[in-house]
């Protein structure tokens, strides 16, 4: 669902990049993996047509005629990577305030906070992680002064001037630690303020909205409408596994929620309850410390735990990487494949694993099949690897999005091209580019 | 010009590390025959000892014979199908499939690779342990710009659970954990082993030159700028070292002069006894750094952070300085835009020093991934290195930069038996340690959950015991 104010823009986008626009790709003798969590398919193709996947899975009975037809030499091929609970494109350096719009601390608005006008598309960061595979991410506003952080949206990554595909695509609250000091110091405070505000919300929905009496301002009480009837998604920070389940008692208030938990390093202590509620999970996949007294349990094996109990989960935020960034979404989920060797570990199989950065953040975020997925009527975000995508040596060799081939190209990699050597002995190296 | 009889100090302290064994408590309590003997840095308590000696003492160990694996020795060598045999703590023998193992317990590692311990050469474990709660945040001792008088030992909780978790995911048996970088001098750095000990002293490595931490940059300036004093510029923050500089210099010069505890640090640095670790981020930052050192008559042992230390790798190989860097950071702050996956790789094409490190609780488990990273943006732009050079960037290389080279670092006969056994390639993302022994004694064994540490703080807690 895509606002009329960019639509507009959607439409000038396409007239500019239409010397790039989307090609009819057949990609032959390829190690396809579709990111559904089926392993990979030696020897396939992947057929893209009009923007989208027409065709994946094994060459036999292909007949192959495109105007692009890459010989993928045995390479591998996934669905782009999708990074969930990213603050891609909200930032340009994380310490330079003035321009970093992930949080807005001093602001008099909360809930009604939208990441959609503040994303860059050609952030540094947003090609940084092109170039690394990623092609769709859930941008997250982080949390200012209040227990609720305001809307994200879906976006691609494509090089073009239309970046959000769905703008207010969910609400994100905190109701662990964080919750708790940004409600005034305990939960106790956190709960009633969510009670409030959905209560006020409520109110606004029925025309009953009691204006200057109301805690809420205008705008925040009405950004949390579509909350309380459950058609905007709330994803819910929380960690511990006391707080799993009250989250996962709010249903039985209100009925309607469309939960998604947050981080949930305890996970695993509640999971069969998290599988029996159907509420998806975005972990921190890595976690395995107790950095906070709401983690005491926290383990590089919840995501298998929750997993096999028959939670649906996909990778989230990153702990020990610069700045959470979704280049590494791959090398997380490649250790959960490692676990697989640890005795007593709980890990994922290659194609799980894949699943977790690709089909299953898509599903969560309301668009499965649409993409995150190499299956026809997906988008044609299609990634060729030089190596096995979750090792951490491999990087993607062709970026496609929307059948559309990226450019690869960034100010890192324009650095790494002037410094190859550091010969000046003709100019200095500010004339070598 | 500080007067020669300053630097009488170094041989000694060369020769103190030297003669250091596992059983250091022995070693670092000889007391000193003249002050003349003793590095200025290391005043002897009442009691005839250095100061919070270390207690460490190896923990028993089989003789073990390892048959069968990869081996990278550290130092840049590689073994098909190796053996590498251990007892009484140190290496005894690395060799081809057909060294014997008699007398030794042998341990099949077909399909498996061996390395040395892996060093992280910038760790806050125990100084920002967790739980991460203000009660436990003692790295830096942001008062005052420099504090060259605090020692990050009096700070290291020795029951932080983060030191297990490097030990069974991330391989590592040596760490320095050194104070934060909020001061331009925060103090000294401390080297210990990665044993779980109720006490610091416990895990000191024995006979490990103390570190020293400065940085540069926008943190300093931006701490104390914040406050409306000096340092708010880097023109600031080099006016405030140069002085500070000057003033041990003048100190060092005095006849037994009255005991100062910063000065005493500074004069060890100046010395040699003390290695500076510099938290540094861009280029030109660095080649003053360098400079000033000239200047005052110290060395920089190592750049922490270094991201555009690939811009400067001559300079860095020309003036023997290591770079600790991660593998791809950057963008988190200004000075660190410029940061590109192959600045590792750029830097060991000059023929620089190169050592992966993670100044963050969750990446020391994964050090060897990042040295993969790094090794493969090298070689996506022509750079080859290999994977046995590349083990040497958190073995060898860290264990140089810190002056521990010559007991740890690298399997070779008479040094300590800190060895990991991985259950694949260490520069896989699918291959975890599968056993690790330091000074030959098995600490952590992914095939005996009993043989795991868990710390104080989690016994009774969720998931004590639990693999992580």
């Amino acid at each position: 669902m895509r606002k009329p104010l960019f639509a507009s823009a959607a439409i000038a986008a396409v007239a500019l990049a239409s010397p790039a626009a989307a090609q009819d790709v057949v990609i032959a003798n390829a190690t396809v993996a579709t990111g559904d969590g089926s392993e990979p398919i030696e020897n396939g193709v992947v057929v893209v047509q009009n923007g989208k996947v027409t065709y994946a899975g094994p060459a036999a009975g292909q007949s192959v005629a495109s105007s692009t037809l890459i010989d993928a030499r045995g390479a591998w091929v996934t669905p782009g990577i999708v990074s969930a609970v990213t603050d891609l494109g909200l930032y340009d350096v994380g310490a330079v305030g003035a321009s970093n719009d992930k949080s807005a601390g001093s602001s008099r608005f909360n809930a009604a906070l939208d990441v959609a006008p503040a994303i860059n598309p050609a952030s540094q960061h947003i090609k940084v992680s092109r170039a690394g595979g990623i092609t769709r991410a859930l941008v997250t506003p982080s949390h200012g002064n209040f227990l609720f952080a305001g809307q994200g949206a879906v976006i691609d990554l494509g090089d073009d001037a239309n970046a959000v595909m769905q703008a207010k695509s969910f609400q994100m609250v905190s109701l662990g630690e964080r919750g708790a000091r940004l409600s005034g110091g305990s939960r106790t405070a956190a709960y009633v303020e969510l009670a409030n505000a959905l209560a006020e919300a409520s109110a606004f929905a029925a025309g009953n909205w009691e204006g200057e009496e109301a805690l809420l301002t205008r705008a925040d009480a009405q950004a949390l409408v579509p909350v309380i009837r459950g058609q905007q998604q709330l994803y819910v920070e929380v960690e511990r596994a006391a707080d799993i389940r009250n989250v996962l008692g709010l249903k039985r208030k209100y009925s309607r929620l469309d939960l998604v938990l947050v981080g949930a390093s305890e996970g695993w202590l509640v999971a069969s309850e998290i599988a029996s509620s159907g509420v998806p999970v975005i972990a921190d996949a890595l976690d395995d410390l107790p950095s906070s007294f709401e983690q005491l349990g926290a383990t590089q094996s919840n995501v298998g735990r929750m997993r096999a109990a028959g939670v649906k989960v996909a990778i989230g935020r990153m702990s020990g990487t610069t700045d959470g960034h979704p280049r590494s979404a791959a090398q997380f989920a490649g250790n959960l494949v490692a676990l697989g060797k640890v005795p007593g570990a709980s890990g994922l199989s290659w194609g799980q694993a894949l699943a977790t950065i690709s089909s299953i953040p898509a599903e969560i975020a309301g668009h499965g099949g649409k993409f995150g997925v190499l299956k026809p009527g997906a988008a044609g975000d299609v990634v060729i690897w030089d190596g096995d995508p979750l090792e951490v040596s491999s990087v993607p060799t062709r970026v496609f999005i929307d059948g559309v081939e990226q450019p690869l190209s960034n100010h890192q990699s324009e650095l790494a091209k002037r410094y190859r050597d550091l010969d000046e002995s003709d100019l200095p190296k500010a004339y070598d580019w | 010009m500080r007067a020669r009889a300053l630097l009488t100090g170094l041989g000694s302290a060369l020769a103190l590390a030297a003669c250091t064994t596992a059983n250091g408590a022995d070693d670092t309590s000889v007391k000193s025959a003249s002050s003349s003997d003793e590095p200025r840095s290391v005043f002897m308590g009442e009691d005839g000892n250095v100061p919070f000696p270390s207690t460490y003492k190896a923990y028993p160990g089989a003789a073990t014979a390892l048959v069968g694996a990869t081996v990278y020795d550290g130092a840049g060598g590689r073994i098909d199908n190796g053996t590498v045999l251990f007892r009484d703590g140190k290496v005894v023998a690395i060799g081809a499939s057909n060294t014997a193992t008699d007398g030794y317990q042998v341990i099949d590692g077909s399909g498996k690779f061996v390395t040395p311990g892996v060093i992280d050469i910038h760790s806050h474990l125990g100084d920002y342990p967790s739980p991460s709660v203000p009660a436990h945040a003692d790295g830096n001792e942001a008062t005052a710009p420099t504090t060259p008088d605090v020692w990050t030992e009096h700070s290291v909780w020795p029951q932080d659970p983060g030191f297990s978790r490097a030990m069974a995911n991330g391989g590592i048996t040596s760490l320095q954990i050194l104070p934060g970088s909020a001061n331009l001098m925060g103090g000294r750095a401390v080297t210990l082993k990665n044993v779980p000990s109720r006490t610091v002293q416990g895990m000191k490595f024995p006979g490990a030159p103390y570190g020293f931490k400065m940085a540069c940059g926008e943190n300093p300036k931006r701490v104390y700028g914040g406050r409306g004093r000096k340092p708010s510029t880097r023109m600031g923050n080099f006016a405030v070292n140069r002085q500070t500089w000057l003033d041990a210099i003048a100190y060092a010069e005095q006849d037994d002069p009255k005991r100062d505890l910063g000065k005493e640090t500074l004069v060890g640095v100046l010395d040699g006894d003390i290695l500076v670790h510099n938290h540094c981020y861009r280029a030109d930052e660095m080649a003053l750094v360098m400079d000033m050192a000239k200047e005052m008559g110290y060395k920089v042992s190592t750049f922490h952070h270094a991201v555009e230390a690939y811009k400067i790798g001559d300079l860095l190989r020309e003036n023997d300085v290591c770079s600790a860097i991660w593998a791809d950071w950057y963008g988190f702050k200004m000075e660190s835009y410029d940061g590109i996956p192959q600045n590792a790789a750029y830097l060991q094409r000059e023929g620089a020093c190169v050592v992966i490190h993670s100044d963050d609780e969750n990446s020391i488990q994964r050090l060897n991934q990042e040295a993969a990273k790094a090794q493969a943006a090298g070689a996506r732009m022509g750079v080859e290195i290999s994977d046995a050079d590349v083990i040497g960037w958190i073995t060898l290389n860290a264990a140089k930069a810190m002056g521990i080279d010559d007991m740890t670092g690298s399997l070779e006969p008479g040094k300590m038996a800190d060895v990991v056994l991985w259950n694949g390639d260490p520069l896989s993302v699918y291959s975890r340690p599968e056993k690790v022994w330091v000074d030959g004694a098995l600490l952590y064994d992914a095939m005996d959950r009993k043989r795991r540490p868990v710390s104080d703080f989690e016994l009774g807690q969720p998931g004590m015991g639990d693999v992580k």
